[in-house]
């Protein structure tokens, strides 16, 4: 008895505003847990009932979102380190793509014209690369020498909005270059279309170029960033500048550096993005910048096997979303519903421990738990036996459901699935 | 000119007999004359000529679609001629912008220049021929049917303009709206029928992009085919701007339809039609998109072969006008008068809709013994609401209760060949008008 009042005058004691927030954060982990839960086991269910997506379709999404996610991993790799050593977000990076992109396809068609793509291709692959990563590097070092550098010093605001009429400059300069017609890439030679047999799985010839080439990159980089004496001056003016301007690094070049290594990733990125689509105009490059930058918030911003973990994630979350929410439309069993309401009754127990307990800080959590616990009761008792969702158009979510795993996994780890590696700007 | 001199005496024989017999009417039916209804009339003095006015997109992306129906509503009242000894003017065209604010801005333009005398009388325009855009007309259209005024549009196509061809009002609607083109409900129901009947197929798929156009073409093809007894496994939709579409394509995939339609736009359907090749279970699939796709650019890629394309059917053969001329005459004097071929396809709809309204004045036209015309603005819509058989260069043009008057002739073309584009085109392997199969 005496428990219970004490529990109770600690809970009004709170103030309203923080227990409010305590347990919307609650509420949202909660219902995200619990759908995707839902649509977790759901597919599994289909699958195993047999009315799934076939192996083969399996395979096609996994090899997809993967060749989807490497891009954007190459892409996020630009945003993450120009974020390590100068904490700011380039927006203008997805231009810097766009410009491999496009330099990309104006290569590859001459060399087509030229019949080189097709009778050597891999020579004239690696020409088309290497114009591609130039271009983009080029494009890169340029914003930075024109639209940052004299910002240098300036809040971290400036800069951001300066990134975004760089970014603006650079779509319509490219417009007012080459017009604003779909430009579509030369078809790809036989053996890239046909399918290869690699591991048991059987994808396209050039999902796996796209994959391989980008895995080449990201060691290259990586090499070049732990080993090179440039790369290590570059950690160690993300680590601090101004202790590493005293040391006799020279951080101007280091940012260059930055911009230039950055804008070449992205060209890679663009060739393999003009290869695997077939087709590139002057906005090509917002969507997947955006998406890319999502990708390196979501493994961690600064963090450079976050930045690549983040984009792989987001690839394969987009490509297998829709199907996984699909997997809502199977129809609940009783006894499921019977054990989600003995895991919603555990909750309220864990709630009341917690409660019980002296911390206010967890009075949100314990509220929530056993809140949540009483509605999961009631659900598991009358709602879920027999239920099920469609939903029209799955495909049409596959952003929303990116963007809810960033948010949930921000939710939930808000440094991000590897961390954040923070300059000492950040944590003064 | 010489060459149609007969047709011009024709029209003032014609005009004389109208003239003759308002005439009559007058003298039998009241000594007052002419009774103005409840919207009003338009007075036009004698000399002066009658105001029609033309809400065309001229400027921007579309401005081709829209500069080419401006020269069909031209050619159409220079071969109709004068009505009752008054000619007709077309004052200063006004861009639609392709918006429902460019519509809405060139209603407003067009309305101040109508006056209100007082007692129901009005002087200034009477119609408007326009939009080029469904959404201008939905900018528009509310403007100018408070204002009394008709609109009646060689382009729009939107349901919501109109009705949903069962009975109820489109969500836009409104009195005074007219159209020739099709309403996209015949396209996406004469695809159905297509399919079902022609192909034989029974399971189907559909994909759409999110846009009113796209959802409404796809949702009429669903109904149609469902009510002829088929399925649709899929229907689904892209976003606009996405480029990995192996989440749909397998969702489709899961489905096993025997044919997509997928009336959207590029580059989302390059996108859908270059991937599917790489998604298990879609070999076998017939293939099938709308105007938005038929085009030169993506009717080269090759893996557009073997797809089937709806859209209007243009060939609108020796059908005659009201004033006698055929599309071929009228693709002469076309070429003649502006030095090039058309760039567009519906100025032979506005072409139409155009002598609809000229023809239509010219029946509730009554003459004061002056010469001063007095146009009832409810006679006007009355007498357009009532069109029935009359003869267009798109074919025979009944409007129903919502305006819809178009002949509704809607084509299939199959496209064999990526490298010949023109003859893909021109395949026709299907056609209906309302309802009707033709070929």
């Amino acid at each position: 008895m005496t428990s219970r009042n004490s529990t109770l005058s600690r809970v009004l004691a709170l103030d309203a505003p923080t227990l409010a927030v305590d347990l919307f954060l609650f509420a949202m982990k909660a219902l995200l847990l619990f759908f995707a839960t839902w649509a977790l086991v759901g597919t599994i269910a289909l699958q195993v009932s047999g009315r799934g997506l076939t192996g083969a379709a399996w395979a096609d999404v996994f090899a997809g979102g993967l060749a989807q996610g490497f891009m954007y991993g190459l892409i996020a790799l630009g945003y993450s380190m120009v974020y390590g050593v100068l904490g700011f977000i380039n927006f203008a990076h997805g231009e810097v793509f766009m410009a491999g992109a496009m330099t990309g396809y104006f290569v590859a068609d001459a060399l087509f014209d030229a019949g080189m793509w097709e009778s050597a291709f891999l020579p004239a692959l690696l020409i088309a690369l290497l114009c591609s990563m130039l271009v983009s590097t080029l494009v890169a070092v340029v914003i930075e020498r024109v639209a940052y550098r004299p910002l240098r010093g300036a809040p971290r605001l400036i800069p951001l909005i300066t990134s975004i009429g760089a970014s603006f400059f650079v779509q319509y300069a490219v417009r007012g270059l080459v017009g604003d017609a779909y430009k579509t890439f030369p078809l790809l030679p036989e053996g890239l279309q046909n399918r290869v047999s690699i591991l048991g799985l059987n994808v396209e010839g050039i999902k796996l170029l796209v994959i391989g080439t980008a895995i080449l990159s990201m060691f290259a980089l990586w090499a070049f960033v732990t080993r090179s004496k440039t790369g290590r001056a570059m950690r160690a003016v993300a680590e601090d500048k101004e202790i590493a301007s005293l040391m006799g690094i020279d951080v101007d070049r280091v940012v260059v550096t930055t911009f230039a290594v950055g804008g070449a990733m992205a060209g890679v990125g663009g060739i393999l993005w003009a290869m695997l689509f077939g087709k590139v105009f002057f906005l090509t490059g917002f969507l997947p910048g955006i998406k890319a930058f999502t990708a390196a918030v979501l493994g961690g911003i600064g963090n450079l096997p976050g930045a690549m973990l983040g984009g792989i994630s987001l690839g394969l979350v987009e490509a297998s979303g829709p199907t996984l929410l699909s997997g809502m439309s199977w129809v609940i069993p009783t006894w499921v519903a019977l054990v989600v309401s003995a895991c919603a009754a555990g909750a309220i127990f864990h709630g009341w421990r917690l409660a019980a307990g002296l911390e206010a800080r967890r009075m949100g959590m314990a509220i929530g738990f056993m809140l949540f616990g009483v509605i999961g009761v009631l659900a598991g008792v009358f709602l879920l036996p027999g239920a099920s969702v469609y939903i029209p158009g799955a495909s049409q979510l596959k952003d929303m459901i990116a963007f809810i795993v960033l948010i949930g996994v921000l939710m939930i780890r808000p440094i991000g699935l590897l961390g954040e590696r923070l300059a000492v700007e950040e944590r003064g | 000119m010489k060459t149609f001199r007969p047709l011009g005496v024709l029209l003032v024989v014609l005009a004389l007999v109208a003239v003759a017999c308002g005439d009559d009417d007058e003298t039998t039916t009241t000594a007052a004359g002419f009774t103005p209804g409840a919207l009003g009339y338009i007075e036009v003095a004698p000399g002066e000529p009658i105001e029609i006015r033309a809400l065309q997109a001229i400027s921007g992306d579309v401005a081709p679609l829209g500069t080419d129906q401006v020269r069909g509503v031209e050619l159409a009242i220079a071969d109709y001629g004068d009505i009752a000894g008054h000619s007709v003017s077309l004052g200063t065209v006004e861009d639609d912008g392709c918006s429902a604010e460019g519509g809405q801005a060139g209603a407003q333009a067009i309305i101040a220049q109508l006056t209100d005398a007082g007692d129901g009388k009005f002087t200034g325009p009477l119609a408007v021929i326009g939009t080029t855009c469904s959404g201008a007309g939905r900018g528009a259209l509310p403007l100018l049917s408070e204002a009394g005024l008709v609109l009646i549009s060689g382009s729009n196509t939107s349901p919501s303009l109109t009705s949903d061809l069962e009975g109820t009002a489109g969500e836009d609607y409104l009195p005074g709206y007219y159209r020739t083109a099709h309403n996209d409900l015949f396209q996406g129901g004469a695809v159905a029928r297509f399919v079902y009947n022609e192909l034989g197929i029974t399971t189907a798929a559909a994909i759409h992009d999110g846009d009113p156009y796209t959802d409404g073409l796809a949702t009429a093809f669903k109904n149609t085919f469902e009510s002829l007894g088929g399925t649709i496994s899929v229907y689904t939709a892209v976003n606009k701007g996405d480029t990995d579409m192996t989440a749909v394509l397998t969702e489709v995939a899961a489905g096993a339809p025997e044919a997509v339609f997928f009336p959207i736009f590029q580059p989302e359907g390059d996108f859908i039609i270059q991937q599917a090749g790489s998604v298990a279970g879609l070999e076998n699939v017939t293939w099938i998109g709308a105007d938005g796709l038929l085009g030169d650019d993506f009717m080269s890629l090759p893996e557009s072969a073997g797809m089937y394309f709806s859209g209007p059917d243009l060939r609108f053969g020796d059908n005659a006008s009201q004033t006698g001329k055929s599309y071929s005459d009228f693709l002469t004097e076309y070429e003649s008068t502006y030095g090039e071929a058309p760039p567009q396809v519906f100025h032979a709809h506005t072409y139409d809709a155009t002598v609809m309204v000229l023809a239509a004045i010219e029946a509730v036209a009554f003459q004061e013994e002056d010469g001063t015309l007095k146009i009832d603005r409810q006679a006007f819509r009355d007498a357009l609401t009532a069109t029935s058989g009359f003869a267009g260069m798109t074919g025979s043009l009944s409007c129903d209760a919502f305006g819809d008057c178009g002949a509704q002739t809607i084509a299939i073309v199959k496209h064999e060949d990526p490298s010949d584009v023109a003859a893909g085109k021109a395949n026709i392997v299907y056609s209906e008008a309302k309802g009707v199969v033709s070929d």
